[in-house]
């Protein structure tokens, strides 16, 4: 086995200091890479895609527009607390801490856009203007896991495209739909690329 | 990712043939520092285990380049590499050893000792 002792070119300090700089940042960035891999959970997107199918045939039962409506604000929390807590396991697998790796800036900046998105369902309720809510949740949505998975694998930034892509559809298609496009996403976008997210990036 | 750039000319340079030099520099682990290698323990670093299609996946890097070098830092006694069964396929698991942390810990030391020196007037 050769040594592991080679010696530092004693030339130039300097451009030796500038290699040494790219040679960091190379590690850094192949570790934030490393981490995102694992920050976005796979089993844990198709639970929570499950979970919005189930919304979906419940909220076909709705009779008000207020029912609908709460039926789908039970399912964003319910959403919200799978996600939080498959990102918990799935970072607790792989030794990376959950408040101070990409899991967290995951978590943050997944947050921000669904805020958004919070404070947008209310001032459309009490305007009366709900048609527009489920294009709106999905562009909000696909926002936020655009700019959340901006630093993970690709496949998480694709994704939220994909949401982006339906919410405008959505929003340009009839209001009768509404329901039908959150079950395809929420419930089908989310499910298959929780499965190639779960299969390709371990879980 | 630039995994597969040029080697640097910290490691092509024979040690034999450097130079006296004028100020001390730390000496740089060979092993580590190739650039495919460096790669493969910085992600073991900050997500271990892995198996051999995840660290492929994170790496973007072919079978035969990932496990040639995977080899050489398992020889290094860097990696640890369990294989097991996953229902009927097999699957390779790798993590860094201690020794493996310590080395890639001591090598990000050598690399800021480098930017130190570089900044001196």
């Amino acid at each position: 086995m050769e040594k592991p002792t080679l010696q530092a070119v004693p030339g130039e300090p300097r451009a030796l200091g500038s290699q040494a700089i790219d040679n960091l940042r190379f590690i850094r960035e192949t570790m934030e890479r490393a981490s995102s891999f694992t920050a976005v959970p796979g089993w844990g997107g198709v639970a929570m895609g499950a979970s919005a199918l189930l919304a979906a045939g419940l909220s076909l039962l709705a009779r008000t527009p207020e029912e609908w409506l709460g039926i789908w604000l039970a399912e964003a929390f319910l959403a919200v607390a799978i996600g939080v807590w498959a990102i918990t396991r799935k970072a607790r697998r792989a030794n990376i801490p959950l408040f101070a790796g990409p899991a967290r800036r995951f978590l943050l900046t997944l947050s921000a856009p669904l805020a958004a998105g919070a404070l947008a369902t209310l001032a459309l309720q009490r305007a009366g203007q709900m048609q527009f809510l489920p294009g709106l949740w999905l562009l909000f949505y696909g926002t936020a896991v655009v700019t959340g998975g901006a630093f993970a694998v690709r496949i998480v930034p694709v994704m939220g495209l994909g949401f982006m892509l339906l919410g405008t559809i959505a929003l340009f298609a009839p209001q009768s739909w509404g329901t039908a496009f959150l079950a395809a996403g929420f419930g089908g976008l989310q499910i298959v690329f929780g499965v190639l997210i779960a299969k390709r990036y371990g879980g | 990712m630039g995994v597969q750039s040029p080697r640097s000319k910290v490691q092509s340079q024979p040690r034999s043939s450097a130079p006296p030099r004028k100020r001390a520099l730390p000496d740089l682990d060979r092993v580590i520092h190739e650039r495919m290698r460096l790669a493969i323990v910085s992600t073991l670093a900050a997500n271990s285990p892995l198996s051999f299609n995840e660290l492929k996946a994170v790496l973007g890097a072919t079978d035969g380049n990932l496990s040639v070098h995977a080899r050489r830092l398992e020889e290094a006694g860097y990696l640890a590499c369990s294989k097991s069964f996953e229902g009927r396929v097999p699957k390779t698991e790798y993590r860094l050893t201690p020794e493996g942390r310590r080395a890639f810990e001591k090598y990000l030391g050598h690399l800021e000792a480098l930017v130190r020196t570089a900044r001196k007037p």
